[in-house]
């Protein structure tokens, strides 16, 4: 199939409960998803925490493309790609710093932190050029929620808070935890890659199916009540946020066990620094009812996983590779709980994880399955039967069903059929 | 540093102690591997060069004792999926230098390759590694192993066996 002038046929590929396998392995299919998601939806790209200071910078992505994240003198953040200009070097080799300008080292042509080009050298050659027509190329459009930066090449298209939807809520969860109200991404990245199609990672982070297999060996050993919130008599559910956007509600779970921080495997006596400042913030009645929630287990379609005290962002290089960057999210102005947070965010994710080398090994053991050519596809009707609506009118099943992952289908599809 | 010849036995005896924990880790001999380790022994494996301060930054592990603990009784279970079957390892310590003394530890570095085989394929890993060992009831102990990948800036693939 060649994705220029082949249409898919859908019909055949995404089916209400079941898709081909063929949707992880096709190349041609992956360059189609370039076009139609990761180059035109609202990606995640970073968090303004990660260049606090005028002219800082950080180097990030939008699928396979590296994106500069700039803040300017002025404080405005950028998203610029690392291309030159002129004959299309990369401007930027460094993973951070700060930096007012890039200078190409091929020719020496220097662009402000904005995208401008400011200059080369031997400008006699440059006679009558404009040189406001040769700025860096950069994100079409940029916006923030609760400091996520997200960018899109599509100039026009939903806002970002209509891309967030019924997931926008769960952001103002997060950042609620904090007692400033903010959360910073401060810890540095783990670069995690496994030979998987993206698509089997969004799904895994919000199938509540898997956990009690892929992680027995974890839950034998640690003491951690997660395995009891993904079993079948778990009253958490899984919940299709709309949008290909998806979580598993454990609150139901952690009101029963009515612990201001068991959500975390821990106590307010045990924080008690952020427990004052928590307090103080919202009130105890209300920071108590906040800390018993605890933070969102949401997948924000495509590329932005809140795994409670983690972030993932997915990145694909291929068909048939992907990256998952992953750090701990930090609540400013609460060293106490950061310092756990990192803790427990390093033992669990990155290539050594105790949770996520297993979580990659099935990935990566699927993705050799799917080259089997039968059965034709995969089934994704667990819990079909048993769905139902929230007050807010959400698709709802139990926590182990496979609802997240058909709406993430529907969604997909809806943006791969659009013109 | 000058070297005299009771250290040209001392490092003969590191020498050992580094070989003996390479080829428990290559046979994923845990038990015999862990109780190599003193009572506060620190594992870190660092991201991103040096790692920085690890209480501060991400590390692909940073282990306090009771998580080295936890890490091994999580591959006893044999139902590490990641570790099940198990990599096929190999590796070579060598470059062996004794850097000199810290308190009781004996400060020491080595550079390491190790080849793994698993249901991906196959990889090498190629680090430098730093040991403070101890001598505890007579026997060479690990307080601390730092594995600095030469790689370690870029994405890599699960690496759940002991390196
Ligand atoms: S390619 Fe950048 S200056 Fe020539
Ligand atoms: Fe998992």
């Amino acid at each position: 199939m060649n994705a220029a002038d082949a249409i898919p046929n859908w019909d055949s590929l995404i089916r209400p409960h079941e898709v081909r396998g063929s949707m992880y392995t096709d190349p041609a299919l992956f360059e189609l998803e370039l076009q139609k998601i990761w180059y035109r939806t609202w990606v995640y790209v970073g968090h303004v925490s990660e260049v606090p200071q005028p002219n800082d910078f950080v180097m990030k992505s939008i699928g396979p493309q590296a994106v500069i994240m700039t803040r300017d003198k002025d404080g405005e953040i950028h998203l610029l790609l690392n291309r030159c200009s002129h004959r299309g070097n990369q401007v930027c080799l460094k993973d951070s710093g700060n930096a007012g300008s890039f200078t190409c080292p091929y020719h020496g042509w220097t662009f402000t932190n904005n995208g401008k080009l400011r200059g080369y050298p031997f400008p006699t050659g440059y006679e009558g050029v404009d040189n406001s027509q040769l700025g860096l190329g950069r994100v079409t459009r940029m916006s923030i929620y609760q400091g996520f930066v997200f960018g899109s090449f599509a100039a026009e298209g939903p806002t970002l808070e209509e891309h967030l939807g019924g997931a926008r809520e769960t952001l103002d969860r997060l950042v609620r935890n904090s007692p400033e109200n903010e959360i910073e991404i401060t810890a540095g990245f783990l670069k995690h890659q496994v030979r998987s199609n993206w698509k089997f990672l969004v799904e895994n982070e919000t199938d509540g199916y898997h956990p009690q297999f892929v992680h027995a060996s974890i839950f034998a050993v640690a003491k951690s009540g997660i395995g009891d919130l993904y079993s079948s008599k778990s009253t958490a559910v899984s919940r299709d946020l709309g949008g290909g956007h998806s979580e598993n509600d454990l609150r139901p779970e952690f009101r029963r066990l009515d612990k201001p921080l068991g959500w975390f495997g821990t106590s307010a006596e045990r924080l008690p620094d952020y427990t004052a400042k928590m307090n103080a913030a919202h009130g105890e009645g209300r920071a108590r009812e906040i800390m018993i929630d605890g933070t969102p287990h949401v997948m924000i379609f495509p590329n932005l996983f809140v795994a409670e005290i983690q972030i993932f962002v997915i990145q694909p290089l291929s068909v048939s590779e992907t990256v998952q960057h992953v750090t701990a999210i930090q609540f400013k102005g609460a060293p106490d709980i950061n310092r756990r947070l990192r803790q427990q965010t390093m033992g669990s994710v990155g290539p050594a994880g105790l949770l996520l080398a297993d979580d990659g090994e099935m990935y990566e053991r699927t993705q050799r399955g799917v080259q089997a050519l039968k059965p034709d596809y995969l089934y994704l009707g667990r819990g079909k039967h048993r769905e139902r609506e929230d007050e807010q009118g959400f698709v709802v099943g139990d926590a182990t069903d496979e609802v997240p992952t058909r709406g993430m289908w529907r969604h997909y599809r809806s943006q791969m059929e659009a013109d | 540093m000058a070297f005299d010849a009771n250290d040209s036995l001392l490092l003969c005896e590191i020498e050992q102690f580094l070989y003996h924990e390479a080829r428990l880790a290559d046979d994923h001999q845990y038990e015999a591997w862990e109780s190599l380790w003193t009572e506060d022994g620190v594992y870190w494996i660092p991201a991103n060069g040096e790692g920085g301060d690890p209480e501060q930054v991400m590390s692909i592990v940073y282990d306090n004792r009771s998580r080295i603990a936890l890490r091994i009784k999580q591959l006893l279970t044999g139902k590490r999926l990641s570790q099940t079957p198990r990599s096929g390892l190999r590796r070579i310590v060598s470059n062996v230098e004794m850097l000199g003394r810290e308190n009781q530890d004996l400060r020491v570095t080595a550079n390491a390759f190790v080849f793994e085989s698993t249901l991906r394929g196959d990889l090498v890993w190629a680090s430098r590694n730093e040991y403070r060992l101890r001598r505890v009831g007579g026997e060479l102990r690990m307080a601390y192993k730092k594995v600095t990948l030469v790689n370690n800036d870029k994405a890599l693939y699960s690496m759940s066996f002991l390196i």
